[in-house]
């Protein structure tokens, strides 16, 4: 028994919190799951369909890329990330889109936003928003009709195959269906000349609603689901509060001035919150650990800036929605914030001095 | 601190303490179990370096008989230690034994046979402490052989030095003992409290400090009471429970969480006047002042998955791991044996290793314990910043090391990481951070020998073609001399010459003039 000998040297310590990146991944999505759930019941089969083809071709693309590499894909695909990039991205496209927009946007979230970059921690920009932000760009058009809420079950719902169809070979009849997002209705109007307290005052307006009875891509219809979950992430202690605060609170105080200086121009601080992608970007993409800083104080920089960009592309940019876009500038300037805010040391001010000793009592 | 400093910290922590881990501190059923004795083994082999300082000259001779505290070793320069007999026995061999390290490198050892008698030295009758001056207190300590019992191992005597010159007005004692699974320093408070209580009377004494603060962390209630019990006599020692945080027990974070200030990143807190001692050390003091024994044994804590009896045992410094598990019984062998914690402690690389001074605890982790994972990419959640204890970026310091820009690691703050282990305990990709500083650390060091080398080199080859150029120099200095001599010579010579002439001529004038007149 007392014949043991090392192996090899190795550096303390030699215990373990027991954390391991497919847990945290794991929990994430584990918090995504209500609120998919649903948008799988307001959407039914065709957003299934969409959502497994999405993560589908995430996944592909990882092992692809790992496999070109001489490495075994599995070990890697186990990390979580592909599937959570794809999850994500599953969420922000328009629930009846085509297979096709799912499989180009999953194959260029893991292999041009995040393998070309080294894989896993090395990618400058949220993956699935630059995949969205691709599509949107390169695909205008799918990428912005969306439909009406009709729940599983409910009379007219697509069943199984009928949900496969409209994934595969398209909707057949767009316009029965067609409904539009409460951002997109009103940035419409508003470029039509009629002001926004006309807009809501008009009977087929799109509906505000908490609870997600409403239009919109799966991950921006309940707001509600969507921050609990981020709610249960910060309990999970996965995130912190400081970004989904600060963004919101971004997207809110000059969404507050705004409405009380021209509520015909301006949307209300509630509407903004609600509308988009404002809780899914957040509480689950600005708080992506790769692209977001390091020190909480860093982070409460790069989320107001998140928020407040969010704010400002809705008002005066050319797309309804601004959330991704925002992300991914302030992605940008991540390292710049990691490199400026820094924690203090132990017995130095926040410059990195010695601090000074206490006067000598005479 | 000023307020702006208040409100970041308010804003990145929220109120209250927030650097360190909470590991699962294991501490019992060990802690619990009564203290045993080890029983004397046959051979012991005690290394000449226990210490931060250079190793201990040996003064006894292959063959002869010691008995038990006699001077084995004398210490070498300020920071090195006297060594003593363990037991008594005769010097079967002066040589080398595995260091208790990773590396499995040998340290010259000195080997006594046990006669099994265990006889104490004659020693002349302890004398009160109090009537001595506090420099004779500080020799008595230092002759005695008494080092940091908490790791460092640093000569208490020089340390107790340094408090007397600093003048300093508190003395905190350390009885975090935040690493997970030791307890020894807990056993030795419940079992020895008013030996401890009378070593930091002695401390006092011997530093001029005015007051005393015992800091334990309250995951250690038994302690708690017998020190406060123990105490309660003396108005100047006060016992402060403290809370139960990673690495509560380094000397500055326990500092800090006693007087609520942060010593600064080029000081000690001496220079805040107060000095932190370990409360073993306080008890090896009482040893040697009042009953004139050298710190010849101590107590190490036996834990970990794979020991059938875990717990805290008495071990003559020089026993081997070996005889020491086989007292306490391995359930399986075990898959890391560290001496130490487990956050800090050093891998054994085989069980052949004496215990010394420093040893703290033998931990015998079974595989589950151990938690060894193949390190994946860093995802930068930033868990490690926020372990840190000391507000240091360990995912940036470690990409530069990794990427051999150790410079860049270094402007980060790599020389102010203590290497408590919270960044990779928390790190969920097991990156092994420490093991980067530590290899950056020790680059970094050889670096700077490397520096004082060639500067060395340098200076000889300047001093050397300076002497040269001198020599040059002179030489041709002295040629333009000799030759100038010469010059004037000759001028001189010419000079004579033309005047012998002159005068010459002028005689033959004046001669024919003479003649004509």
């Amino acid at each position: 028994m007392t014949g043991f000998v090392a192996t090899a040297p190795l550096a303390s310590p030699h215990a373990h919190s027991g954390g391991r990146v497919t847990w945290v991944m794991g929990k994430v999505m584990l918090a995504l799951a209500p609120a998919t759930l649903y948008g799988f019941w307001l959407y039914g089969w065709p957003a299934i369909h969409l959502w497994v083809i999405t993560i589908l071709f995430s996944l592909l693309g990882e092992a692809f890329c790992v496999r070109l590499m001489g490495r075994r894909a599995i070990p890697v695909l186990m990390d979580g990330s592909a599937a959570l990039t794809g999850w994500l991205l599953a969420l922000s496209l328009p629930p009846w889109a085509p297979w096709w927009l799912g499989a180009v946007g999953g194959l260029f979230a893991t292999v041009i936003a995040k393998q070309v970059f080294g894989g896993l921690g090395q990618n400058l920009f949220n993956p699935a928003m630059v995949a969205r932000v691709a599509l949107l760009i390169s695909f205008p058009v799918p990428m912005t009709q969306m439909v009406a809420a009709l729940p599983l079950g409910s009379v007219g719902a697509p069943d199984f195959v009928q949900g496969l169809r409209i994934t595969l070979a398209g909707m057949p009849n767009y316009d029965a269906v067609a409904s539009a997002s409460l951002l997109g209705h009103a940035k419409t109007e508003l470029s039509r000349g009629i002001d926004l307290v006309q807009t809501f005052a008009s009977a087929n307006a799109p509906a505000l609603s908490f609870i997600g009875a409403r239009t919109g891509s799966l991950g921006e219809t309940s707001a509600l689901l969507i921050a609990a979950g981020g709610i249960a992430l910060i309990f999970l202690r996965i995130i912190t509060w400081h970004i989904p605060v600060a963004m919101l609170l971004g997207i809110a105080l000059p969404a507050l001035i705004g409405h009380a200086i021209d509520p015909a121009r301006y949307l209300g601080a509630g509407t903004h919150l609600l509308s988009g992608a404002a809780m899914l970007g957040a509480f689950f993409i600005a708080t992506d650990y790769v692209t977001s800083p390091n020190t909480r104080l860093g982070q409460l920089v790069f989320a107001f800036g998140c928020g407040f960009l969010t704010w400002v592309i809705r008002t005066y940019g050319g797309y309804p929605e601004g959330v991704a876009f925002a992300v991914l500038l302030m992605n940008a300037l991540t390292p710049a914030i990691d490199r400026l805010i820094k924690p203090r040391i132990y017995g130095r001010d926040r410059k990195g001095k010695p601090m000074e000793l206490p006067e000598e009592k005479a | 601190m000023g307020l702006m400093e208040k409100i970041f910290a308010l804003l990145e922590h929220g109120p209250g303490e927030h650097w360190g881990v909470h590991p699962d501190d294991r501490k019992r059923p060990a802690a619990d179990a009564p203290l045993r004795v080890l029983p004397l083994p046959e051979r012991l082999h005690v290394p000449l370096q226990q210490h931060i300082g250079a190793a201990a000259r040996p003064i006894v001779l292959v063959g002869q008989k010691v008995l038990k505290g006699q001077l084995l070793a004398e210490a070498q320069g300020a920071t090195s230690a006297n060594i003593h007999a363990s037991t008594s026995g005769t010097i079967t061999a002066i040589g080398e034994i595995t260091a208790p390290h990773p590396s499995g490198l040998p340290c010259a050892a000195i080997t006594i046979t046990a006669d099994g008698e265990d006889r104490w030295i004659d020693s002349e009758p302890a004398v009160d402490p109090f009537s001595l001056a506090p420099k004779d207190t500080a020799a008595r300590i230092a002759a005695a052989g008494v080092v940091g019992l908490g790791g460092a191992t640093f000569p208490s005597a020089l340390k107790l030095g340094l408090g007397l010159r600093a003048k300093i007005h508190t003395l905190i004692l350390n009885g975090g003992e935040c690493e997970p699974y030791l307890s020894c320093d807990d056993r030795l408070m419940r079992d020895f409290a008013a030996e401890i209580i009378d070593g930091i009377r002695i401390m006092l004494h011997a530093t001029g400090a005015q007051k005393a603060q015992i800091g334990i962390e309250d995951n250690k209630p038994e302690a708690i009471a017998a020190m406060t019990a123990a105490a309660r006599k003396f108005a100047e020692i006060s016992v402060c429970p403290v809370a139960a945080r990673y690495p509560m027990g380094s000397e500055k974070h326990l500092f800090s969480a006693l007087t609520g200030q942060e010593v600064p990143a080029d000081g000690r807190t001496t220079d805040l006047g107060v000095l932190v001692h370990n409360v073993g050390t306080a008890w090896a003091v009482h040893e040697a002042l009042r009953h004139n024994r050298p710190l010849v044994e101590r107590i190490v804590t036996l834990n970990g998955g794979a020991i059938a009896f875990p717990g805290n045992i008495r071990v003559p410094v020089g026993a081997l791991v070996e005889d020491v598990l086989a007292y306490a019984s391995l359930k399986e062998v075990p898959a890391r044996l560290v001496m130490g914690g487990p956050m800090m402690g050093s891998l054994l690389p085989h069980t052949r290793v004496p215990v010394v001074k420093g040893s703290s605890g033998i931990l015998a982790l079974t595989a589950a314990e151990a938690a060894a994972y193949d390190p994946g990419p860093c995802i930068r959640c930033s868990s490690c910043v926020r372990a840190c204890p000391v507000g240091l970026l360990p995912l940036e310091m470690s990409a530069h090391i990794a990427a051999s820009d150790l410079n860049g690691a270094v402007d980060l703050g790599l020389k102010d990481c203590i290497a408590c282990g919270c960044c990779s305990f928390v790190c969920p990709s097991h990156i092994p951070l420490v093991h980067y500083f530590n290899h950056a650390k020790g680059e970094l060091a050889a670096q700077g020998r490397t520096q004082l080398r060639n500067d060395a080199a340098k200076r000889l080859a300047a001093a050397r073609a300076e002497r040269i150029e001198r020599d040059t120099r002179e030489k041709a200095e002295a040629a333009a001399r000799r030759k100038a001599e010469r010059m004037a010579q000759k001028a001189a010579e010419k000079a004579a010459a033309e005047a012998a002439a002159a005068q010459e001529a002028a005689g033959t004038a004046a001669e024919s003039s003479e003649v004509t007149t």
